[in-house]
C-alpha cells in the first residue's frame, strides 16, 4: 500500500478549496465541478483506506511527514476506526452535494470553498496521531464551521453564532490548557508515545496528568454536547442552513471519535491500576444526564429544526454512555448507531430545511409546531377530522415523496424494526444486558429505550401537524436535486439494512482493534525505530 | 519567578473568566483575549522556566539539561497565531450582531428596558 494514501483525504480538500477560492465565485460551474471531484475522490479514497486497514492482520498504517521518527516528528494514523470515519465524512459530503447545488447556497459568499475546509479539519482530526496536531485540525475545521453557521447572514443566524464562536474558543482553551498539562508531565504529545508512558508515569505527577486529561476531556465533551456543557448545540444547529446542519451532524461525532480514542489508548486496561478505566464513570453518567436532557428538549421543541438538533443530542448522549461502558461488544454497536444515526440525522434536517422554507430562497423561516395545551389539540383534532367527510384529497407526488422520507426518518432516529436504525440499537442494547457489569448499564439501556419511544411520540406529533392537519399548508417546490440527497442518505441506511452483516462484521473488528491499543502502539512506535 | 509567572496566570485566567460570563460582547471578547493570554503562558511556562538558555543544540557533546525545550515554544507560537485568528473572526461576528441587533448584548436583546 502507498503510504502517502493516508495523508490524501486531507491534502485533497485543502488543494481543491484553494483552487476554488482562486477560480472565484463567479463561475459557478467550475467551483461545482472542482466540489464534486473532491467529494468524489474522498469517498474512493476512504473506500481504499478501509480496504487497506482491514486486510488480515493488518496493522494501523503509519504516514510519517518529513520522515521523521515517531516520537519526534508528527505522524498520521489509519486504524480501523479512522478509516471509518473518513469514509462516513466523505460519503455524507458526497450526499449532500445534490443539495449544496441550490440556489440558496449563494445567499452568502464561499459555501463550497468552507464545506472542503471543514472536510479537510474533519480528515485531519480523525487520521492524526499526536495531541497538538489534533488541536490545529480542530481549529481548521472549527474556523471553517463558524463560517458555515453564519452562511446566510440574518439575525437569528448571527446570535446563535456568536453563542457558538465564544463557547468553542473557551473549549478551544480548555483543549491547549489539557495538552500542555499532560506534555509538562510526559514530555510527549504523540498519542502511541502517551500510552506507552501513562502505565510508568510517577504517583507524584499522576493526579496532574489526570487534571490533564480531564480538561482535555471537558474541551471534547463540550464538542460533543454533554448536559450540561450542551445548550448551544440545538439553538445553533436550528439557526443554521440545513445543509450545514447536516455536516455538523458528523461533527459532534468529532468529539465522540476523540474520546473513544484517547479514552481506551490512554487509559485503557493498559494503563496500569491508578489510571486504567480513568473518565469512564463521567462518560456514563454524562451520557445518562445527556440523553434525559436531549429527550426532554425533544419533547418540548417548538420547531423542525430544533427537534433534529435535540436528536443529536440524543445520539450524542447515547454513544457517551455507550463509550463510557468500555465493553467491545458495546462499543462496536455505538459505532453502528454512530453511522446509522449521523445519516438519519443529516436527512433529517435537510427535510426540516425543504419543510420549512416556502420556496422562495431568501426564507429564513422555521417550521413551528404547535404547543401541547388543549387548545392547540382541539383546533388540531377538529381539523383532522373536519377533513375526513370530504372527498378524497389529492396527495400530489413531492408531498407522498417528504411524507414517505420523514416517516422512513423517524423510523431510523427512534430506532423501530425493521430499518438499520433497530439493528444498530439492537447491536448496542443486547451486549448491555449480558455483561451488565457496571452498574449504570441497566440505567442507561432503559433510558435509551426510553428516549426512542419518545422520539416516536414527538417525531409523530411533528409528522401530523405537518402532513394531516392543514392540508392548505403551502408546501415548497421542491426540486428534484434537494430531494436527491435525502434519497441518497435513507437509501444508504435502507442498504444498510439489507447487507448489516458486513460493516457490522468490520465494526466487531474495529471494537476489537481499538480494545487492544498494543498493536497501535506498536505499529506507530515501530515505524519511529525503522526510521534511518 | 515561577511565583511571579504563576499569579499572573491566574489573575489574568481569573479575570478573563469573570469578563466572560458579562452580558456586553466587548467585555466577552476580552475575557476570551485575556483566557488566551494565560493559556499561552501556560504552555510556555510548561516547558521549564530557564534564562538565557539555548533551544538549539550547537554541539554533539551538549548538555540536555542545560538547554530550553523548544516544543513549548512552538507550540505557544502555532497557539498565538490561531488564536489571533480566532479571535479577529470573533470580532467581525460581535460587528455584524451590533450592526443587526443595534445593541451590544450577547444575546441580542437588551434585558433592561
Amino acid at each position: 500500500m502507498s503510504n502517502h494514501l493516508i495523508i490524501a483525504p486531507i491534502i485533497t480538500p485543502l488543494l481543491v478549496a484553494a483552487l476554488q477560492l482562486l477560480v472565484g465565485e463567479k463561475r459557478r460551474r467550475t467551483v461545482l465541478a472542482l466540489s464534486i471531484g473532491s467529494c468524489v475522490a474522498l469517498v474512493l479514497l476512504a473506500a481504499a483506506l478501509v480496504w487497506a486497514v482491514s486486510a488480515d492482520g493488518a496493522l494501523a498504517a503509519v504516514y510519517r511527514i518529513g520522515d521523521w521518527p515517531a516520537r519526534f516528528g508528527i505522524v498520521l494514523v489509519a486504524d480501523r476506526l479512522s478509516a471509518l470515519m473518513v469514509l462516513l465524512t466523505g460519503v455524507l459530503a458526497l450526499a449532500l452535494l445534490p443539495y449544496a447545488l441550490g440556489r440558496w447556497q449563494h445567499r452568502g459568499g464561499h459555501f463550497q470553498p468552507l464545506l472542503q475546509f471543514l472536510l479537510m479539519g474533519l480528515n485531519g482530526a480523525f487520521l492524526t496521531g499526536d495531541l497538538f496536531n489534533l488541536f490545529v485540525f480542530f481549529e481548521v475545521l472549527l474556523a471553517a464551521s463558524y463560517g458555515l453557521a453564519l452562511h446566510g447572514s440574518g439575525a437569528r443566524r448571527v446570535s446563535a453564532g456568536l453563542h457558538y464562536i465564544a463557547v468553542n474558543l473557551t473549549a478551544s482553551m480548555l483543549f491547549l490548557l489539557g495538552a500542555s498539562l499532560i506534555f509538562g508531565v510526559t514530555g510527549t504529545l504523540n498519542m502511541a508515545a502517551l500510552a506507552e508512558l501513562i502505565p510508568h508515569v510517577p504517583g507524584r505527577t499522576r493526579a496532574l496528568l489526570h487534571a490533564g486529561a480531564a480538561i482535555l476531556g471537558v474541551a471534547f465533551l463540550i464538542k460533543t454536547a454533554m448536559w450540561p456543557l450542551g445548550f448551544w448545540l440545538p439553538r445553533t444547529y436550528a439557526a443554521s442552513a440545513p445543509a450545514v446542519a447536516a455536516v455538523f451532524a458528523l461533527m459532534t461525532k468529532v468529539g465522540i471519535y476523540v474520546l473513544l480514542r484517547l479514552g481506551l489508548l490512554l487509559f485503557g486496561d493498559g494503563a496500569g491500576p491508578a489510571s486504567s478505566h480513568f473518565g469512564s464513570g463521567w462518560m456514563l453518567w454524562g451520557g445518562v444526564a445527556t440523553v434525559v436532557a436531549g429527550t426532554l428538549g425533544m419533547l418540548g421543541a417548538r420547531d423542525l429544526g430544533k427537534l433534529a438538533g435535540y436528536n443529536v443530542v440524543i445520539s450524542s448522549g447515547t454513544l457517551l454512555g455507550a463509550i463510557g461502558l468500555q465493553q467491545p461488544a458495546v462499543t462496536a454497536g455505538a459505532l453502528a448507531y454512530l453511522v446509522v444515526s449521523t445519516l438519519a440525522i443529516a436527512a433529517f434536517f435537510l427535510l426540516a430545511g425543504l419543510l420549512a422554507s416556502d420556496g422562495d430562497d431568501d426564507s429564513d423561516d422555521t417550521l413551528s409546531l404547535e404547543p401541547y395545551e388543549q387548545q392547540g389539540e382541539t383546533a388540531a383534532n377538529e381539523s383532522l377530522y373536519a377533513k375526513e367527510d370530504e372527498s378524497r384529497v389529492v396527495i400530489s407526488a413531492p408531498i407522498a415523496m417528504l411524507g414517505l422520507s420523514f416517516s422512513v426518518c423517524a423510523v431510523l432516529l427512534a430506532g423501530l424494526p425493521p430499518l438499520s436504525g433497530f439493528l444498530a440499537k439492537f447491536a448496542l442494547l443486547a451486549p448491555m444486558l449480558d455483561g451488565g457489569t457496571r452498574t449504570g448499564a441497566g440505567v442507561l439501556f432503559t433510558l435509551i429505550i426510553v428516549a426512542g419511544f419518545c422520539t416516536v411520540i414527538a417525531l409523530c406529533r411533528a409528522g401530523i401537524q405537518i402532513f394531516w392537519v392543514e392540508p392548505e399548508r403551502i408546501f415548497p417546490k421542491v426540486r428534484l436535486t434537494e430531494t436527491a440527497s435525502i434519497a441518497i442518505l435513507l437509501c444508504l441506511c435502507l442498504l444498510l439494512t439489507v447487507y448489516v452483516e458486513v460493516p457490522l462484521g468490520y465494526l466487531r473488528d474495529t471494537a476489537a482493534q481499538i480494545h487492544a491499543p498494543a498493536s497501535y502502539i506498536r505499529a506507530v512506535l515501530s515505524a519511529a525505530e525503522a526510521a534511518p | 519567578m515561577e511565583l511571579v509567572l504563576a499569579v499572573a496566570i491566574g489573575i489574568l485566567a481569573a479575570s478573563g473568566v469573570w469578563l466572560l460570563l458579562r452580558p456586553r460582547t466587548f467585555q466577552v471578547i476580552i475575557g476570551l483575549t485575556l483566557i488566551s493570554y494565560a493559556v499561552n503562558l501556560f504552555i510556555f511556562s510548561i516547558g521549564g522556566l530557564r534564562t538565557g538558555a539555548d533551544p538549539v543544540l550547537h554541539d554533539a557533546a551538549g548538555d540536555i539539561a542545560q538547554y530550553a525545550d523548544p516544543l513549548p515554544q512552538a507550540l505557544v507560537l502555532t497557539a498565538i497565531v490561531i488564536g489571533f485568528a480566532t479571535t479577529a473572526l470573533f470580532l467581525v461576528v460581535l460587528l455584524t450582531s451590533r450592526g443587526l441587533t443595534g445593541n451590544d448584548h450577547v444575546d441580542g436583546e437588551d434585558g433592561t428596558p
